[in-house]
């Protein structure tokens, strides 16, 4: 669901801490760790599980589905408008979840930070983990931290996993795609690239761009309730659109057809693209997925999610036809049909 | 998006898109000079709207592709040497060279920094006075105004420790050159239009003269390479031979005088090797004898390595217009974007990944 203060940055008091820089000493098993560990993880993230502060997270099974994933997020720059690492590694995983169908229940944090990175930075981070898990209403259970030496990291990275619940009997995969669905987005593509190249290459442009960076099992758990028959559901990351699609015809076998008119793009980003010769098929995206479902149920789940759960821009992209080919074209808005190939290497380097 | 949008309008296009199948009668071949009109053509599908009897050739209009090897080598070898930085424009890095290329240099250690503008590597050198910056100084008329303009300020503020590589060409004598070949299958041209909005249209003039073909200076959108298609087949249906402006709105004549003045204050003009083409008369830009202190050949010893190697790819007869890219025996096969053995399968404007991007089914198979 678009909550439109989600992406403010978070201004937290920093707990009190003897060092205003991370040393090699945070990362010795020592007291120090254990203050920084106590301080700041176990105070901020504030779970049962890891008060106890036991080796794992214990917790009780239940005789549903469940999904399981994992992310390594290696952002630069850390903080970029509309969010910063912290919120991507949650929001990342707990995504990941979503696309499998999955109530995002548990998640864990490793992070491995480099000596002299700012503790207040670091909270910072914290707190925007805290914020985007309560979001989705998962909560961090476990985690690690190591530090290595000055100049062997990039401040920090973060790794997270995260473990939900299927509470329905769909089969939300590749092979459920069937000739005939169409194929849905919920918003308008390209922001979260643009935001992040605005800041990494120091480009200004006139409006400023915002990541995408939003929480999306709400909103697939709340389709599902209202029973839209999903068969796939796929997020837009590194790639963007041009690349989830690709990926997706290649492994239903299957031929998907774009309408290029319906696409929706913000004139900011379309100017940003157009300046900067990128496509905006290709730009990453880190709120932004599209679901396949019967074409039936098509203007039921746009009702939903443009009416219901704020994402004014949703739209039918696409349709998928009953041809083996494994392909993606788009038709121009000139009327001509073209294909669509996975973007060759990556529009922005070490996007996430 | 204002100026784009209206020119994008799939009512105007259609509208000459029917004027052009109501004019034709003959087979014409015509040539788009250069590659951002050639990627324009194919990302909105306009040669599947035109009439069989228009066959589009592209031409050597992308600065990247006609680069030859042996730059990239000179390249190589200085962002190698200790103590340097080589700022290149982004498509540069992935274009194979002799045996390498920039991002594999990279890989070995090499300072290799992408950048959006030439004025991006004066930063650098300011701020590194103990470091040699090298600009890899490719492009054509369009980018030369710039290039010049960094000279000029390394000049005024005494910047010693700044130099470019420099490969820069001229699009009018490749062209002739294209027109001169007995081989030569083009009826008429669309000139390149950013460039001709630097040089203006007085040499396309003589060229119209000299070869009697209609010459059609044109834009990027479809509203504009449509008028300009229809502009050339109703010249060539009458039998006429003409110079026509279709990008006034950019264009004059004349051209950017400023611009021309500040390239004639840096630069002479000189002979230059193209991939693929070989050397052309009069065909690139060289340093004038008082700013030849920028000019990195004078500053690290690279002697002249190997020319081209000969390899796979059927470059020249692609730029001369002779084949289309997927007619090559190993597009989409040896040859793909990550894994390209011509540069006019890295670049943003080379004809083989426009092909390969956007090309109708038929031709990946």
């Amino acid at each position: 669901m678009r909550d439109d203060n989600d992406n403010k940055m978070v201004q937290c008091p920093t707990p009190v801490q003897q060092h205003v820089n991370i040393t090699i000493a945070h990362g010795g098993g020592g007291s120090q760790m254990h203050q920084l560990i106590e301080d700041l993880f176990i105070k901020i993230f504030a779970s049962e599980e890891l008060k106890r502060a036991h080796d794992g997270a214990v917790f009780n099974g239940q005789k549903k589905r469940f999904a399981f994933t994992t992310d390594s997020f290696v952002v630069s720059p850390l903080f970029f408008p509309g969010g910063n690492i912290g919120s991507l590694a949650v929001l990342g995983t707990v995504n990941d979840l979503a696309m499998c169908g999955a109530r995002p229940l548990y998640i864990s944090a490793g992070f491995i930070i480099e000596e002299g990175f700012s503790v207040e930075m670091l909270n910072q981070i914290t707190h925007s983990m805290k914020i985007a898990a309560d979001k989705t209403n998962a909560k961090i259970v476990t985690g690690d931290t190591k530090i290595v030496e000055h100049g062997k990291g990039d401040g920090v990275y973060i790794n997270t996993s995260g473990i939900g619940i299927m509470d329905h009997e769909l089969d939300i995969s590749p092979t459920s795609i069937e000739p005939g669905d169409s194929i849905i987005i919920n918003r308008d593509i390209g922001r979260h690239g643009i935001a992040i190249m605005s800041v990494r290459e120091g480009l200004q442009f006139e409006t400023s761009i915002e990541s995408d960076i939003a929480p999306l099992a709400n909103s697939i758990i709340a389709l599902i309730e209202n029973d839209i028959r999903i068969r796939c559901l796929r997020d837009l990351t590194r790639g963007g659109l041009a690349s989830a699609l690709t990926e997706l015809a290649g492994s239903s076998r299957l031929h998907f057809v774009l309408e290029e008119r319906s696409i929706p793009v913000s004139s900011a980003v379309n100017n940003a693209c157009e300046i900067l010769g990128l496509d905006p098929l290709q730009v990453a995206n880190e709120g932004t997925f599209i679901l396949f479902a019967p074409q039936s149920d098509a203007e039921k789940a746009l009702n939903i999610l443009r009416n219901d759960l704020n994402w004014p821009e949703a739209s039918k992209i696409g349709r998928v036809v009953d041809d083996e080919n494994g392909l993606v074209t788009l038709v121009t808005i000139l009327g001509a049909e073209r294909i669509i190939t996975m973007p060759a290497g990556e529009q922005l380097p070490r996007i996430c | 998006m204002k100026y784009i949008d209206e020119y994008r309008s799939s009512e105007f296009v259609n509208r000459y898109v029917s004027r052009i199948r109501k004019t034709v009668r003959g087979k014409w071949n015509i040539m788009e000079v250069c590659g951002g009109q050639t990627h324009a053509i194919f990302k909105f599908g306009l040669d599947q709207l035109l009439s069989s009897n228009i066959t589009l050739l592209h031409g050597p209009g992308c600065p990247v592709c006609v680069t030859p090897a042996s730059i990239i080598d000179q390249a190589i070898s200085i962002s190698l040497k200790p103590g340097t930085m080589l700022c290149t424009f982004g498509d540069m890095i992935r274009v194979p060279g002799n045996d390498a290329d920039l991002l594999s240099a990279r890989g070995q250690g090499a300072d290799v920094k992408i950048v959006y503008s030439p004025l991006d590597a004066i930063e650098p050198a300011k701020r590194l006075p103990d470091r040699e910056i090298v600009f890899l100084a490719i492009g054509f008329e369009t980018t030369v105004p710039a290039i010049a303009s960094v000279v000029l300020t390394a000049d005024r503020l005494k910047i010693k420790n700044f130099s470019i590589l420099n490969a820069i060409v001229r699009i009018p004598p490749a062209v002739e050159a294209l027109l001169k070949d007995p081989e030569c299958r083009i009826d008429a041209l669309l000139a390149p239009g950013h460039v001709c909005t630097i040089t203006g249209l007085r040499e396309y003039k003589s060229l119209v003269n000299k070869y009697q073909i209609p010459i059609i200076a044109t834009g990027f959108e479809p509203v504009d390479l449509i008028q300009g298609i229809f502009a050339a087949v109703e010249q060539l249906e009458r039998g006429k031979a003409n110079l026509s402006n279709r990008y006034s709105r950019a264009i004059n004549f004349y051209g950017n005088k400023y611009a021309q003045y500040i390239i004639g204050q840096v630069f002479d003009i000189t002979d230059r090797e193209w991939r693929g083409l070989g050397t052309i008369a009069n065909s690139g830009y060289n340093l004038k004898e008082e700013y030849k202190q920028y000019d990195a050949k004078n500053r690290f010893d690279i002697a002249l390595t190997k020319s081209d190697n000969e390899n796979k790819c059927i470059v020249s007869d692609i730029l001369s217009g002779r084949s289309n890219p997927s007619q090559c025996p190993e597009f989409g096969k040896t040859c793909r974007p990550g894994h390209p053995l011509g540069p006019m399968m890295v670049s943003s404007e080379g004809s083989c990944a426009a092909y390969y991007k956007y090309r109708s089914n038929d031709a990946r198979r």
